[in-house]
């Protein structure tokens, strides 16, 4: 059918059951040894793009990552459960803490141009800065259509039909291709990449590329200004010891 | 999520009970912080040094080990109770167990196995055990024992009648103790006699795990015992194959999802071409597959303690009596650090025995060692669990007295304790 190809974004972030701990100088949180995983928005995304390919309606899947050299993992994960291809970014460990939405989308959008991919899905958030901005702005700087907050998608010819899910219900849209899309919590339920796919992720292809060569994306890095103390888990836990009058 | 409790007291007073956010019933298992420690990946760079610590995996064994992790708590860890209580194991979990290349691990790609390592199998019988053992072991068992066996001592033919079934729908079931034959499996009674170019095969086996779903039953019998032990021949034998009789399930302490039953062999023929590997070899072979059982049942020993011990630690963090949170108390804390330092030795044992036995290297003696000091200890951690828990850890509506009751069984079969013991002296005896 269709000879679309879609190009994929997933985010390494930590996992979401980790307890997160708030670094001592108070700049930002522990991520050293902590363990870290696939964006579970990201995994819907990637889900939702191996359907389309087994429904024979996209042709090939390329994941990219942007971040240290860890989002390897990430990229594996996303070839396991069914990418064929994987594009690495690379940004050094010092300045990955600066990359933000706006970087990732310079990127995201040059690489769409680059790869001449026909839809570029996401998802929505990630669930670490809960940021809900890369996709629209990736649609901003490619000046494409956009479909965020997805809960399904379906394509039709050249067209892609997004039904979103807004604050007063459900939003049908029919966007031109290419265009970009988010993925939503229920769009789809996302697989476990089998002991097969697994060991077949090793051998597929996966390109490392400098993301500063062709993309300038720290120019407009931000400055984190401090981190405040995560709320205490409700009820409160600890109580005052009663005192005892001495006699 | 447990809420407020009010609770009228004698004389009209209110006593507030805090229920704690982490003890909610686990039928719906909450979403505990684990530990946030992720294993670095097997680095050949590694700091520019050549050996690296053994907690270090491929990126293969790293990505089986984060998926079987998920599966098992999506898709086991709600039904965990349920089969528990009904001494039975649900479709579900067997089929998705096969649907994710779970019990062909070890198996040839053109098998339709995974192709992946013995440590794979190791690493994902642990993260099953972790949370339910009952689920480890038909992993283990049919990684360990029964597939390796056919790999191993396989004609073609039989490889490729019975391995892709063995990787994509059926369970297997390894049969070799009887009534009077336990640690000394070699005394066995059953018999089979040659009529021609088949064998006849008499006798009796008990404690058959997962012989109630086994769709192939790799059989011990005797072809000759005037030859004593080694007339012990392994025979294959497909379920529907007449004179075979499973009894009835026994009612167990522990690992109740996991059935065990006797079985009955009334002249039960098996023609010559099931004859696994030689004639009066199965003594052999026997032995040589137990031993990396043995790493097996260690695997899951260590996973079953680790999954306790992990449900019970969020729960003295939170919770407070005299006004300190329980893991406040010195005492408790040492004895925590005790039991984690327990645990991480028998990890260590466990892994190194796996490593071992991949590397082709004797791993007898360390198989035997992480089998014992893993059951031991798993025995002894999920006791104190429930010290730590409480009341809490008394009770059916938390897992921790599972844990427990599941445990013992690991001191117990593939090779008891003081079998594995004897076995370690031995091999001391030689070194000397």
């Amino acid at each position: 059918m269709a000879e679309l190809r879609a190009l994929v974004a997933v985010k390494r972030v930590i996992d979401f059951a980790v307890k997160i701990r708030v670094k001592p100088d108070r700049t930002g949180v522990v991520t050293d040894g902590v363990k870290h995983s696939m964006n579970p928005f990201c995994e819907i995304a990637v889900e939702e793009a191996v359907r389309l390919k087994e429904k024979k309606l996209v042709k090939e899947i390329i994941a990219v990552s942007c971040g240290p050299a860890q989002c390897q993992e990430t990229i594996r994960t996303a070839l396991a459960m069914g990418a064929d291809r994987g594009i690495h970014v690379e940004v050094p460990a010092a300045e990955a803490d600066r990359l933000g939405p706006l970087q990732v989308a310079r990127v995201l959008a040059k690489l769409a141009e680059k790869e001449k991919v026909d839809l570029v899905l996401l998802g929505k958030q990630a669930i670490d800065d809960d940021c809900n901005q890369t996709g629209q702005m990736t649609a901003g700087f490619l000046d494409w259509p956009q479909g965020t907050f997805a809960s399904q998608v379906t394509l039709e010819g050249d067209k892609v039909k997004v039904e979103r899910e807004i604050d007063g219900g459900l939003e049908t849209l029919r966007l031109k291709l290419p265009a970009v899309v988010t993925a939503d919590l229920r769009l789809n339920e996302p697989r476990y990449a089998t002991l097969p796919n697994i060991m077949g992720a090793g051998p597929k292809a996966s390109a490392s590329g400098n993301g500063s060569a062709d993309v300038a994306p720290m120019e407009a890095g931000c400055r984190r200004l401090g981190q405040g103390q995560p709320c205490e888990p409700w009820p409160p836990v600890c109580r005052k010891p009663r005192r005892r009058r001495l006699r | 999520m447990e809420g407020m409790v009010m609770r009228p007291l004698r004389g009209g007073a209110l006593l507030r009970r805090n229920f704690l956010t982490c003890l909610s019933s686990w039928k719906a298992p909450p979403r505990i912080p684990r530990s946030s420690q992720s294993e670095a990946l097997l680095n050949i760079a590694n700091n520019g040094l050549p050996y690296a610590p053994l907690q270090t995996f491929t990126e293969e064994e790293m990505m089986l080990k984060r998926t079987v992790e998920r599966f098992a708590q999506e898709q086991i860890a709600p039904l965990v109770l349920t089969m528990d209580e009904n001494s039975k194991v649900e479709k579900s979990v067997i089929q998705g167990l096969f649907q994710h290349g779970l019990m062909g691990i070890e198996i040839d790609t053109i098998y339709g196995g995974t192709g992946a390592s013995f440590f794979s199998s190791v690493l994902a019988i642990e993260e099953l055990a972790k949370v339910d053992a009952s689920v480890a072991l038909f992993c283990d068992l049919q990684n360990t024992l029964i597939n390796t066996l056919i790999m191993k001592h396989g004609t073609e033919e039989q490889k490729a009648t019975y391995l892709t079934k063995l990787a994509t729908e059926e369970i297997g079931s390894f049969c070799l103790s009887e009534a009077g034959a336990g640690s000394d499996s070699f005394s066995l009674k059953t018999r089979a006699d040659k009529k021609g170019d088949y064998f006849v095969i008499n006798g009796s086996k008990m404690w058959i795990s997962h012989a109630e779903y086994a769709g192939l039953f790799l059989v011990m019998a005797n072809v000759d015992p005037t030859r004593g032990y080694k007339g012990i021949t392994c025979f294959l034998v497909d379920r529907g194959t007449e004179g075979l009789h499973i009894g009835k399930p026994e009612n167990k302490l522990g690992l109740r999802a996991s059935c065990t039953c006797p079985l009955t062999f009334d002249n039960v023929k098996v023609p010559e071409a099931n004859v696994l590997g030689q004639i009066g070899h199965g003594y052999k072979y026997a032995i040589g597959m137990l031993n990396k059982g043995r790493v097996g049942i260690a695997a899951q020993m260590l996973g079953l303690a680790q999954g306790c011990f992990d449900y019970t630690i969020p729960y003295i963090k939170e919770r407070v009596q005299f006004g300190t949170r329980l893991f406040d108390f010195q005492g408790l804390q040492h004895q925590v650090a005790h039991v984690a330092t327990q645990l991480e030795a028998a990890r260590l044992l466990t892994y190194n025995a796996a490593r071992l036995a991949e590397a082709g290297r004797p791993f007898i003696k360390e198989a035997s060692m992480a089998k014992y000091y893993a059951s031991e200890i798993a025995g002894r951690t999920t006791s104190k669990c429930i010290d730590w828990m409480g009341g809490a850890g008394y009770v059916k509506a938390y897992p921790v007295e599972k844990y427990f009751r599941d445990a013992k069984i690991g001191t117990i079969y593939e090779g008891t304790s003081n079998i594995q013991l004897n076995t370690i002296a031995k091999h001391i005896d030689a070194e000397y």
